[in-house]
């Protein structure tokens, strides 16, 4: 299918073929149960939210901090995934190895967790009784539960397979050719992964980044079994979110309103910007 | 294709008839339930029990119990905070009966309209330090949570036991140096079994559901706030019979006996 619509699209021009396509009617319909179904929670919201405590919440200390650890902790779980994620994809995808497909399970073993569990095997591990936690503890004074740093290895745990699974993805369908050229002309396997690789799945590597930090900024289950919740140092905004809800349901509306308006712009510039989905995938964003 | 489209709905149209004739149905029993007292018939159904999570051991017990007295019975917990639970309920959970660990969430029940009749308080509870077996670190008080080298951890102040925990370290003048509010009672017991928490607040209680894996610190009796257990049967019960059935074994000589056993006060 790419490879006889690819130079089609190349010679309309990007952002446009999509828009002139005519789509059979059921599959319109289906589509517009899609949106409804994705919106109507969202409607629901706005409809629910008491709007006179907009200033009280927005102004709350708590919402504040929690919004800003999490902004942080979200960011830093993505930078981790991105660091680990992309070499793992390229492993998965360029090196046949035996066990590989154990490896890719593996990798994709904490989405399908509860992330409740998760949490629970993160203390099994990195906690201060666990395998390799009371090491950390023994050796360096480095404790992971009940801390900032614990909330970012939470995040990471569960958002790291997005990234895997949709670089691993592009760097299967990636032209080969294009990186054997650049070898033949001399250039080192470092060059080529920085030089070429990396900029032709750089549409792959936005979208699975977004999807890391999207997860990671709802993270909820893990986070507060492995960091606890804490104001300030472990307390992000789903958690402050839950236990507002126990007590005052209309902050914790607005709260998570906060939420979703922050995600929302975040992800509607970086889709408009960076994400064209019909664009040529060579073609460099501007 | 078309053919299948077509029987879907109908399924599905089959189906919340008969819902709707199950829920008309128990609607019906419900009136037919202020008349006499129908002590020593069983009851029958599904019921649905929301409870504090301090109360998961000793309602699951009873629960097998009241399932052996009413063999066509079927009963399902759902054990969480407190707070939890009053709020789902108000949003339309469908429970038969909400038993709180204190009496302010009952209060939000009540309030909101929620509840059926009066609730009743069916047992009483304290707090206590847990810490790790044969208490290690020889926490002898209230006043040794302050140390910030412990990891401390208590509920939130959203629920009920990490009011009573603020309410102690309050009334004892002590700072504690906290590291984690947990959601409920049951998640600080597990960090301190688990071994990544020296210390938390929990009921008495829990200390004894732990068995050997924790070790419970008395707190003095002026320091301590007694928590009182309320019971009621919500407003929208599916099964209205068989939560009046429930609480009536709680309250009963076998439901008392059985709460006693797992540390819980007379009310």
């Amino acid at each position: 299918m790419t490879d006889t619509t690819a130079p089609t699209r190349a010679a309309v021009g990007r952002n446009r073929r999509v828009g002139r396509e005519r789509l059979p009617w059921p599959a319109l319909v289906l589509a517009g149960c899609a949106i409804a179904f994705f919106a109507l929670p969202f409607i629901g919201l706005l409809w629910r939210a008491p709007w006179g405590q907009a200033g009280d919440v927005l102004a709350s200390r708590t919402v504040r901090d929690a919004l800003w650890l999490s902004l942080r902790t979200s960011l830093a779980s993505t930078a981790a995934a991105v660091v680990f994620g992309v070499p793992l994809a390229w492993l998965l995808a360029r090196v046949a190895f035996p066990g590989r497909g154990f490896v890719r399970a593996l990798a994709t073993l904490s989405m399908v967790l509860p992330p409740v569990v998760g949490g629970v095997a993160l203390f099994a591990s990195f906690g201060r009784r666990g395998l390799f936690g009371q090491y950390l503890d023994e050796w360096f004074g480095l404790r992971l539960p009940f801390t900032t740093a614990g909330v970012v290895v939470a995040q990471t745990f569960v958002a790291m397979p997005f990234l895997v699974l949709t670089v691993e993805a592009a760097l299967r369908q990636l032209d080969h050719r294009i990186e054997d050229a650049a070898r033949t002309l001399g250039a080192s396997r470092w060059y080529v992964f920085s030089r070429v690789t990396l900029p032709t799945i750089r549409p792959a590597l936005i979208a699975g980044a977004v999807l890391a930090w999207a997860r990671a900024l709802g993270e909820f289950g893990a986070t507060i079994t492995f960091a606890g919740n804490f104001p300030g140092r472990t307390q992000t905004m789903p958690l402050a979110t839950y236990l507002a809800l126990e007590t005052d349901p209309d902050e914790a509306l607005m709260i998570a309103l906060v939420l979703i308006a922050v995600s929302f712009a975040v992800l509607i510039g970086l889709r408009d910007r960076w994400l064209g989905g019909d664009r040529p995938i060579t073609e460099s964003p501007r | 294709m078309a053919l299948r489209a077509r029987t879907r709905p109908s399924r599905l149209l089959v189906a919340s008839l008969a819902v709707m004739g199950l829920v008309a149905a128990s609607c019906g029993a419900s009136d037919d339930a202020d008349e006499p007292a129908t002590t020593g018939t069983t009851v029958s159904g599904d019921l649905v029990v929301f409870a504090a999570a301090s109360l998961t051991d000793a309602f699951s017990e009873l629960g097998d119990a009241f399932a052996a007295a009413n063999p066509d019975a079927s009963v399902t917990f759902n054990f969480a905070a407190s707070s939890a639970l009053v709020a789902q309920i108000i949003e339309g959970a469908p429970a038969d009966v909400y038993a709180s660990a204190d009496l302010t969430n009952m209060a939000r029940l009540t309030d909101a309209g929620a509840s059926a009749g009066e609730p009743v308080v069916f047992a009483n509870n304290l707090s206590e330090i847990v810490v790790a077996p044969g208490n290690p670190l020889g926490i002898a008080g209230v006043e040794d949570l302050a140390n910030g080298d412990l990891i401390v951890v208590v509920c939130a102040p959203e629920v009920p036991c990490g009011t009573y925990a603020s309410q102690i370290f309050d009334s004892a003048g002590v700072d504690a140096a906290v590291d984690s509010y947990e959601e409920n009672v049951r998640a600080v017991l597990t960090k301190v079994t688990l071994g990544e928490a020296d210390a938390g607040i929990v009921y008495a209680t829990d200390v004894i559901a732990a068995g050997d894996e924790a070790d419970g610190v008395e707190i003095p009796a002026d320091l301590d706030v007694v928590a009182e257990y309320p019971i009621a049967v919500t407003a929208d019960a599916p099964n209205p019979d068989a939560a009046q059935a429930f609480i009536d074994v709680v309250l009963g000589a076998e439901g008392q006996a059985v709460l006693a056993s797992h540390g819980f006060g007379a009310p």
